[in-house]
């Protein structure tokens, strides 16, 4: 069995062991962590709408994007986005999703990331193959780093979750970047309270 | 205590330093050996005898011991390193009897400084480790020179040679996030109207790396030749370093291209005027 | 002996160098990343002791990795992931295709995965008859070329945007002469959705595997690890058993760094933690050794078992910028691939160690801290004294010549040191001598500094 002998292996190879360090805990410097987070976000691809409440969003969705279809689980959208997409739906029927509007738990203003788990998605799959995804982050939602990203989650449960960070992208063609390798063509943040 | 452990590491040598200056007290009384590495004494004998100079004008009680060969690195650097027995006993019976030994080439006592081990005598062997110095560290670290008296009225290039650089930690390296300083940098600032260029790249290497350039000849050369465009580019009039194998590699470069731009080590310029 | 049946780093680095514009471009771009990851790091004032944390924790896996192998397998159990351990690449790719069989599929999608490179996965089940479909921008381009990464971060970083644009024409039928990487990444995104929908089987890498809760990591710009995952019906995740860490909360040391450090952006795009299968979902996890727990007790060496396959040592080696990722025939190129490989096969890499000059810079960039430099003169060390250096031919004798010539040898012969001049590589002026073939030698002065001092001074 390969499974005894690496273990083995391993067990006979490894030097004596070494304590973990401490934690960094360092904070962020301090600063406006909206303004940081708006900054970040914008330097990341993303685009930063400010809005006062997230009832203006129907709106906003209407200047911002050319319809077709839209999906969310935000009450206030359910006049103009469908939101019966389940874990149970087939992945490959949302093929065809051009705009979605999630809520994530909460938001990094280090490097713009958003974090949401499986159960704000619908579908595990909705946040990657829709062509325009918006999330919905207020100011207090905004922690400085990654450090308190994590004490954040702590021991959350979760099936599957993902930090996003602005549109999907790549440089890959002598470091050119383009937005909109296989994901979203572009991320908006509503930034709620701006 | 994360950052104690950096900083440890990247201070190691200044807190040596200030121990040794601190039980040593008057530096004039110190005894110096001179390591004139191989190639120095064999091809840039000026730079060895500016060295001599500016140490004796600084007050040092200077030795060469004349049994002196090789640090034993081009060897070791090759993967030769077992063969550098002969090498390491030698240096040892020529310089463990002075406070400090002291050479014009980080790269060399970078070498001595990591590598040099005896099979019968390693308290001596370590002690060597402990006092041999570059002499741009024995400057400022040691004789914490303040003031110089030299002219040298050029633009001057300075490159960073890397083992003196990141091993020795003369100059910070672009790479850290950490406050920029710059031993050689400190040094060349004191010589009167002498201007120091910029430099596109301020910490690349030049690609001598002793066998590394025959070995891999047309990397080593393509690396030189960028260097040397880097300086030429800024209106470098010299390109000076504390490591003559760089400026060796350099200056084969600048020849073969008809430049009228010399290398010089930096000890010849902190000894002009 | 046998001879090694491919060209050395020297000698391929040689025909990398016959056009020098496309050197300086391939270093220029490389440069460029370089200085992308200094703005970044500098954007961090704790940046040292984020790399000193991340170097701890490090050690303090390899240190335990055993223990977090077993920890971490049971919480992968425990949240209904199928677990699998592969002693060798063989093994590896062969438990790929028994899960492929077991579904009777004959074609899947596979995103970023240095360590499928490492074992030829591709090669393997391309003989099986399966076909498989790199997603990743990168590693398309490559496969469509048929070609290996050159960068594990940046795969076709050597190819420029009018030879891609060729590639494009040729297989994915864009009209002749289109380079614009805008349109070449909307072609191959077009392409790729449709592989995307229609494989049931998605393989993905793994950048960290999280002990205390059984999950992974996968991190991307383009999505396409999600797009493969979440799309099909059976995930399978390969990953190296270095690739553990001990707790969820480390993931905010390793992903400050990872992507700064790689590209110079704060984060990837998506950071994604897989931790139990989609409904309805199989999902498999490879752990594979593949040499690493012999790595793991080579002492000098078992550090660079810390890396986190960031790119940052490949980016700033001077080296690596003008010889080219080919030049070093392995899957892993640059630095850490020079310090990794030879623990595969000490004499087909022999060459990797010599490929250096010590510079250090790669020790200074590894936002894991691996003295990059300090193991490249281990590994020589080693590998002369387990008498591979004269598989390599182009470095060891020329080094060896050097070597024969220095004045400490040679003194001891007894000889006058004057004749240090006749032996030394740049002492010969003639086009078989290296040195002079682009450099002129130093001028032999009158005297030297010993002659002179003799007369000086004593």
């Amino acid at each position: 069995m390969s499974r005894e002998k690496i273990l083995a292996a391993v067990a006979a190879n490894q030097p004596a062991s070494q304590p973990l360090p401490p934690d960094p805990g360092m904070n962020f410097p301090a600063g406006d962590l909206v303004e940081k987070f708006a900054a970040v976000v914008t330097a990341i691809g993303a685009r930063v709408v400010g809005i006062g409440s997230v009832a203006e969003i129907p709106a906003r969705i209407a200047e911002l994007f050319q319809g077709g279809r839209i999906v969310s689980f935000i009450p206030e959208l359910a006049e103009i986005a469908e939101n019966d997409i389940s874990p149970a739906t087939d992945p490959h029927t949302l093929e065809n999703v051009d705009v979605t509007i999630l809520q994530p738990h909460f938001a990094v203003a280090e490097n713009g990331a958003c974090w949401i788990t499986e159960d704000l998605m619908g579908h595990r799959v909705l946040p990657f193959i829709t062509q325009h995804l918006a999330m919905v982050v207020t100011a207090e939602q905004i922690v400085p780093t990654m450090h308190q990203a994590y004490d954040r989650i702590a021991e959350g449960a979760y099936g599957f979750a993902a930090f996003i960070a602005g549109p999907s992208k790549t440089a890959d063609i002598e470091q050119s970047l383009v937005l909109g390798a296989h994901g979203p063509r572009s991320m908006t943040i509503f930034l709620v309270g701006l | 205590m994360n950052g104690e452990l950096v900083l440890m590491n990247n201070e190691r040598r200044t807190m040596d330093n200030q121990a040794k200056n601190v039980n040593l007290g008057d530096s004039k009384k110190m005894t110096v050996g001179l390591f004139i590495p191989c190639y120095v004494d064999q091809f840039y004998p000026n730079a060895g005898i500016a060295t001599l100079q500016l140490l004796e004008k600084l007050g040092v009680d200077v030795h060469y011991p004349a049994g002196q060969t090789c640090c034993g690195q081009p060897m070791a650097n090759s993967g030769f390193e077992h063969l550098t027995h002969g090498c390491n006993d030698l240096f040892i019976k020529n310089f463990s009897g002075y406070d400090y030994i002291v050479a014009p080439s980080g790269s060399c006592v970078l070498h001595v400084k990591d590598h040099l081990h005896s099979g019968q005598e390693e308290d001596k062997a370590l002690s060597v480790r402990g006092k041999i110095y570059e002499l741009i560290e024995f400057l400022t670290d040691v004789l914490k020179v303040e003031n110089l008296e030299a002219r040298f009225p050029h633009k001057v290039g300075l490159h960073q040679s890397c083992h003196g650089q990141r091993g020795l930690k003369l100059s910070q390296m672009t790479e850290l996030v950490a406050p920029g300083f710059s031993k050689p940098g400190y040094l060349l600032n004191m010589v009167k109207d002498l201007e120091l260029v910029p430099l596109d790249r301020m910490d690349e290497c030049c690609g001598f790396g002793g066998t590394f350039c025959v070995a891999e000849e047309a990397v080593s050369v393509k690396m030189g030749k960028d260097r040397v465009e880097d300086h030429l580019k800024h209106g470098a009039e010299f390109i000076t370093a504390a490591d003559m194998s760089c400026l060796m590699h350099m200056e084969g470069i600048l020849r073969r291209k008809k430049s009228g731009v010399k290398v010089m080590h930096i000890a010849e310029i902190l000894n002009a005027g | 002996m046998m001879e090694r049946t491919h060209k050395d780093h020297a000698q391929l680095s040689d025909v990398f160098n016959e056009d020098e514009p496309r050197v300086n471009w391939h270093d220029e771009t490389l440069w460029w990343v370089r200085q992308k990851r200094d703005r970044a790091a500098h954007g961090i004032p704790e940046f040292e002791l984020l790399r000193e944390t991340a170097s701890q924790i490090k050690n303090n896996v390899l240190s335990n990795l055993s223990d977090y192998l077993v920890q971490f397998e049971a919480n992968a159990l425990a949240n209904g992931i199928i677990v699998h351990w592969a002693a060798n690449a063989a093994e590896h790719n062969r438990i790929v295709h028994s899960i492929l069989e077991k579904h009777d599929v004959k074609r899947i999608v596979k995103s970023k995965s240095m360590l499928t490179e490492e074992c030829h996965l591709n090669e393997y089940l391309g003989g099986q008859g399966i076909s498989v479909v790199d997603s990743d921008l990168g590693e398309l381009i490559v496969q469509l070329a048929k070609e290996p990464p050159s960068h594990i971060v940046l795969p076709c970083i050597h190819k420029k945007k009018e030879e891609i644009g060729e590639i494009f024409h040729r297989h994915l039928g864009t009209e002749k002469g289109m380079s614009d990487p805008q349109v070449l990444t909307e072609t191959a995104r077009q392409h790729l959705r449709e592989t995307f929908l229609t494989r049931r089987i998605a393989l993905t890498g793994v950048n960290f595997a999280i002990a205390e809760t059984g999950e992974f990591v996968v991190c991307t710009n383009e999505g396409n690890a999600d797009m493969g995952a979440h799309l099909s019906d059976v995930h399978i995740a390969s990953m190296g058993i270095e690739k553990l860490i001990p707790k969820r909360k480390h993931l905010g040391v390793f992903l400050r760094l990872l992507t700064r450090s790689a590209t110079g952006q704060p984060v990837t795009t998506y950071s994604s933690h897989f931790k139990t299968p989609r409904k309805g979902q199989e999902m498999h996890i490879i752990l594979v050794d593949n040499g690493r727990s012999a790595q793991l007790g080579r002492k000098e060496f078992r550090n660079s078992l810390k890396c986190i396959r960031c790119g940052a040592c490949m980016n700033t080696c001077p080296v690596y910028r003008r010889s080219g990722g080919h030049s070093y025939h392995n899957a892993i190129a640059g630095p850490i691939g020079a310090i990794l490989a030879p623990n595969l096969d000490m004499k087909e890499y022999a060459d990797l160690p010599f490929a250096s000059t010590l510079c250090g810079s790669c020790s200074n960039v590894c936002p894991v801290k691996i003295d990059i430099h300090d193991q490249l003169y281990k590994w020589r060390q080693v590998i002369v004294q387990e008498g591979y250096a004269a598989t390599v031919k182009s470095v060891s004798m020329k080094a060896m010549a050097f070597t024969l010539s220095s004045p400490a040898l040679y003194r001891f012969a007894g000889k006058s040191g004057r004749l240090f001049l006749k032996y030394a590589p740049f002492a010969v002026s003639n086009q078989m001598n290296p040195w002079y073939k682009q450099r002129e030698m130093p001028e032999p002065p009158a005297e030297s500094f010993g002659e002179w001092y003799k007369k000086n001074r004593n």
